[in-house]
């Protein structure tokens, strides 16, 4: 049976309620945490686990934490980043609504180990009835004081807000985020000063993802090195992964780092295999921003080996050949899936999401939403493949933040890998535009 | 220079109130700004639409320039800035809900409802829009209204929907 | 109560070594050196604290960190907001990278800015203008519609020409922190962005003016100067008055004895030195208001300077110089005598052509 460390508990009726939850062994960890441990032991033990941040970016949750400024009288905060809108990915709302106290826990564990007394849960606007879910299991944790003034009688005070988004993909980004939660546009700010330093009022903070923040409670539990076991290499620990698109199960899967992706995608404990009847074409291994892979590069490396779930081996071969584990959402394409309208929807998503702060991403991804836009209605020019790879190099690398790089890879790597499919719509438009038309010619499907 | 709208016309119910002011202390002293992005949710979700009049309201709550509201109301688009039907149906368009035929619910839903996106329904029941991925990757095609997320759509799903909320 | 003097910090540009005090951004040094490696601002703005980063116009490559650690930043950084280390090396026009990027970035702000050139105030004095003439292409790879707006008005004295917008956000910045109450801001999102009230407001205040100086394009323009005249055709003074309310220094802008525009003093980074009152900038037109300096510097690179070169200091091109050997007058039988034309003194054209037509020495 495979390890479960977030997970584990998520079935068991009545998990949402405080009681259940406490009865599964729940809250263990934060009597741990401040009744036996120093803050900085608990520092120790999240560096030694090596938990990568999981929200997307991967930087190493402990090595993020030690970064903290900790000047003298000046407050320090956490922000939980649940913003989550990276489309593919729906894992944080799968384990917040399920299992509010195990995010619960985790934010009163790192609040401690961080010296934070307010800390603050930026969820995304849309999921209210998350946010009322979260803010119930707040109430419950605080009248049986694991939360409020005192805790647990140990001198330490924690207050926890949920706050609500509005409404934009931006906010997912640490410095946007803390923008709104002042209240303000969700504009990315330049960096430095990060966050460590000057963050949510200008006071050193900390944001993690919601996944990063509920490995703590298990960590404390059970130490740094054991998390650190779980995994391959410097992949620890568990990830989540929500799997859509083509497959025969979707759904969120806790999986141990290493898996290969061939199983993920076709054993029955996980996506059960592409849609009866299917062929395997392409994969979005993390979300939409990273660059697309067919389906032989999504499955092996160049050297011929099977590709894995790990940031590392999905990284492979750089973008030439290999993508990024992202936030871990896995979007599968069969062959009834036409590349160039799928390229077209994600970047009329990063042209709807950019904030319109810097030039290149407010120019440029909607350049690109129009060019693919025209191509896909059957008004494409021969030079509009290399004029999009143009754009997208123009874009990325030089933003204020990376959503020009998101918005700039998906077209990228589709063009890298699927040119073909984007010339044949460029040539034969009346067969392309056709009611399910899709480009027949080779390609290697599975 | 002052704010022209009189407007005494908007103003929190009393048990909106209290949230409101509930939320407004939740932020360090000085700090109350923070609490525009909830207060509009309050002011939305009493008045249907985040209206002018509103916006000026919660400014003066929070002792802001009205600007500053309407700059953030304008950016997040789960503010309605405009007036809207009983029901707003907001629509996910994204890549992950398309595999799973999401373009085919919606021409069907749009024709169910005989309006387009953006569109309000002569009888003031639904107003219909297209919003960004609403983290339901695995459960599309997806809509929501209000908080309720409707998952798994299909052309008869959707009949059913609006059945019941025309009801 | 001696001054401490920090050390000094030493940054390579463009091969140019220059000395700064640490903490200077590597716009601020390389202005130091002077005109020819500062790199491009279109949003960064001196006076106004919290510009800049956003046009990206100022991109650079750093090739070495610091003397400490000498290693390149991996991406451009945008080098209005980043601060020099002892021992930088950056590369600003000297790297095909950076000129390839600031191209981009021309070719972006120029997708939905408009060709009106021709007819805005600002041609002459514009940013962008002089931007897209150092890195803009003559052809534009964009064939889709571009966003308008309606021209709007924003009280009495300043139009509001969205069309023509960056989102520079400078004009966000200068309500900010030079009046007590803004009205204006950045609406809505992305490319979707614009400059509004919201609802319909008047910007009113003593110091809402400022906001036509800072704009770096043609969006934000004085209703009284609109279409009066080109900024070329104009002679500026350095004048002031004894004003109640601001510094009450001032640049006139003349046409023949007219003063037909009042505006802020700005250095040769284009930026404003002291923020000007409306009743200066509007209201005090006449000669007679002012107490006059003397001619205010422009850079001989600018096109105000054009026209009133001195013919002995200036050496006419070749092109010049074959324009004026070909030159013959235009025959119009146009009735031009009911336009509100103001005459070129006659004497300038004397003055520039016989020089033009002498050989090069």
């Amino acid at each position: 049976m495979a390890i479960k460390i977030l997970t584990e508990h998520i079935n068991v009726p009545g998990i949402e309620s405080f009681d259940v939850y406490r009865k599964q062994g729940g809250y263990t960890a934060v009597e741990k945490a401040i009744k036996t441990m120093t803050p900085d032991a608990i520092v120790e033990e999240v560096k030694k686990a090596g938990v990568r941040g999981r929200g997307g970016a991967g930087f190493p949750m402990g090595m993020k934490w030690s970064f903290l400024a900790k000047p003298e009288g000046v407050p320090r905060y956490l922000v939980c980043n649940a913003d989550e809108s990276e489309p593919g990915t729906f894992k944080d709302h799968y384990l917040m609504k399920n299992i509010p106290h195990l995010l619960i826990e985790g934010m009163i564990i790192s609040s401690f180990a961080l010296g934070a007394n307010k800390s603050f849960i930026y969820v995304r606007g849309e999921l209210m009835y998350v946010i009322h879910i979260l803010e119930k299991a707040i109430a419950e944790a605080k009248a049986k004081g694991f939360l409020g003034k005192n805790i647990l009688g140990s001198g330490y005070d924690l207050e926890l807000v949920v706050q609500p988004g509005g409404g934009a993909y931006i906010c997912g980004e640490e410095t946007a985020l803390l923008e709104s939660l002042e209240g303000k546009r969700g504009n990315p700010r330049n960096k430095p000063p990060f966050p460590a330093v000057k963050g949510l009022y200008q006071s050193p903070t900390v944001v993690n993802n919601v996944e990063s923040i509920a490995t703590t409670a298990w960590i404390v539990n059970n130490g740094g090195d054991a998390y650190a076991a779980v995994g391959i290499g410097r992949s620890t620990g568990t990830k989540l992964i929500s799997a859509s698109g083509h497959i025969n199960k979707p759904g969120v899967y806790e999986i141990e780092l290493g898996v290969p992706v061939e199983d993920f995608i076709y054993a029955d404990e996980w996506c059960g295999g592409i849609r009866t009847g299917h062929k395997f074409k392409a994969l979005v291994a993390g979300g939409s921003s990273v660059p697309i892979l067919p389906a032989n590069l999504a499955l092996t490396l160049a050297n011929g080996e099977k590709r894995l779930m790990s940031y590392e081996s999905l990284s492979d071969g750089g973008f030439a050949t290999g993508t990024m584990l992202g936030s871990g959402g896995f979007i599968v394409f069969d062959e009834t899936s036409c590349i160039v309208r799928n390229t077209w929807n994600f970047s009329r998503f990063y042209h709807h999401e950019s904030c319109g702060q810097c030039s290149p991403c407010r120019e440029g991804t909607g350049w690109m939403e129009k060019v693919l836009h025209r191509i896909e209605y059957g008004h494409g020019h021969q030079q509009d493949i290399d004029l999009l790879v143009d754009v997208s190099k123009k874009i990325e690398g030089n933003t204020i933040c990376p959503l020009g790089d998101a918005a700039a890879w998906p077209v990228a790597s589709a063009i890298r890998h699927f040119r073909d499919e984007f010339q044949w719509h460029i040539d034969h438009p009346s067969e392309a535009t056709q009611p399910g038309a899709v480009y027949k010619g080779e390609m290697a499907l599975v | 220079m002052t704010t022209e709208t009189n407007n005494s016309a908007v103003e929190f119910t009393p048990d909106r109130l209290e949230k409101a002011n509930e939320i407004i202390a939740r932020y360090p002293e000085g700090k109350q700004k923070s609490a525009l992005l909830p207060l509009l949710h309050l002011l939305q979700e009493q008045e249907g639409w985040t209206s002018p009049e509103g916006m000026d309201y919660v400014a003066r709550m929070l002792d802001i320039q009205p600007i500053e509201v309407y700059e953030v109301a304008t950016f997040y688009t789960m503010y309605h800035i405009n007036p809207v039907g009983k029901h707003v149906i907001e629509y996910c368009r994204t890549g992950p809900c398309c595999l799973m035929g999401g373009e085919e619910v919606y021409s069907h839903l749009k024709q169910r409802l005989g309006i387009e996106t953006g569109q309000t329904t002569v009888d003031g029941q639904f107003t219909l829009k297209e919003v960004e991925c609403l983290a339901a990757c695995g459960m599309g095609p997806v809509f929501q209204v209000r908080e309720k997320y409707y998952m798994h759509l299909t052309n008869e799903r959707v009949d059913e929907i609006i059945d019941e909320l025309s009801k | 109560m001696e001054d401490v003097k920090p050390q000094l910090v030493k940054v390579t540009i463009d091969g140019i070594e220059v000395e700064v005090e640490p903490g200077t951004t590597i716009l601020q040094a390389a202005r130091k050196i002077g005109p020819a490696v500062a790199p491009p601002a279109m949003c960064y703005y001196q006076p106004l604290k919290g510009s800049g980063g956003k046009c990206r116009a100022c991109l650079v490559r750093v090739a070495a960190g610091s003397a400490k650690d000498p290693r390149p930043m991996p991406k451009l950084v945008a080098s209005c907001l980043t601060a020099v280390q002892d021992g930088m090396v950056v590369e600003n026009e000297t790297n095909p990278q950076v000129i390839d990027a600031r191209n981009g970035i021309v070719e972006f702000l120029l997708l939905n800015h408009p060709l009106d050139c021709p007819v805005c105030d600002q041609a002459g004095e514009c940013d962008l203008q002089n931007f897209a003439f150092d890195h803009g292409k003559v052809t534009t790879r964009y064939e889709e519609d571009r966003r308008t707006f309606e021209k709007q008005d924003i009280g009495p004295y300043i139009q509001l020409h969205m069309t023509r917008c960056i989102l520079c956000y400078r004009c966000v910045f200068t309500a900010d922190q030079i009046t007590n109450k803004r009205v204006h801001g950045v609406l809505g999102r992305g490319d979707a962005s614009e400059i509004g009230t919201y609802i319909e407001k008047a910007i009113d205040n003593d110091f809402s003016g400022n906001v036509i100086d800072v704009c770096p394009v043609g969006a934000l323009t004085d209703k009284t100067y609109r279409f009066k005249n080109r900024v070329w055709f104009t002679k500026p003074v350095d004048a002031h008055r004894d004003c109640p309310t601001c510094s009450g220094k001032v640049t006139l802008w003349y046409r023949g004895e007219d003063v037909i525009r009042v505006t802020a003093r700005k250095n040769e980074w284009n930026e404003v030195e002291e923020f000007i009152c409306n009743t200066c900038r509007f209201d005090k037109k006449k000669t007679s208001d002012w107490t006059i300096e003397g001619p205010t510097k422009v850079s001989r690179s600018s096109v105000i300077s054009a026209n009133k070169y001195r013919a002995d200091t200036i050496k006419p091109s070749f092109g010049q110089r074959l324009a004026a050997a070909e030159y013959k007058p235009i025959h119009d039988e146009r009735d031009t005598s009911q336009l509100d034309i103001q005459q070129l003194p006659p004497e300038r054209f004397a003055k520039v052509l016989p020089s033009a037509m002498e050989p090069e020495p």
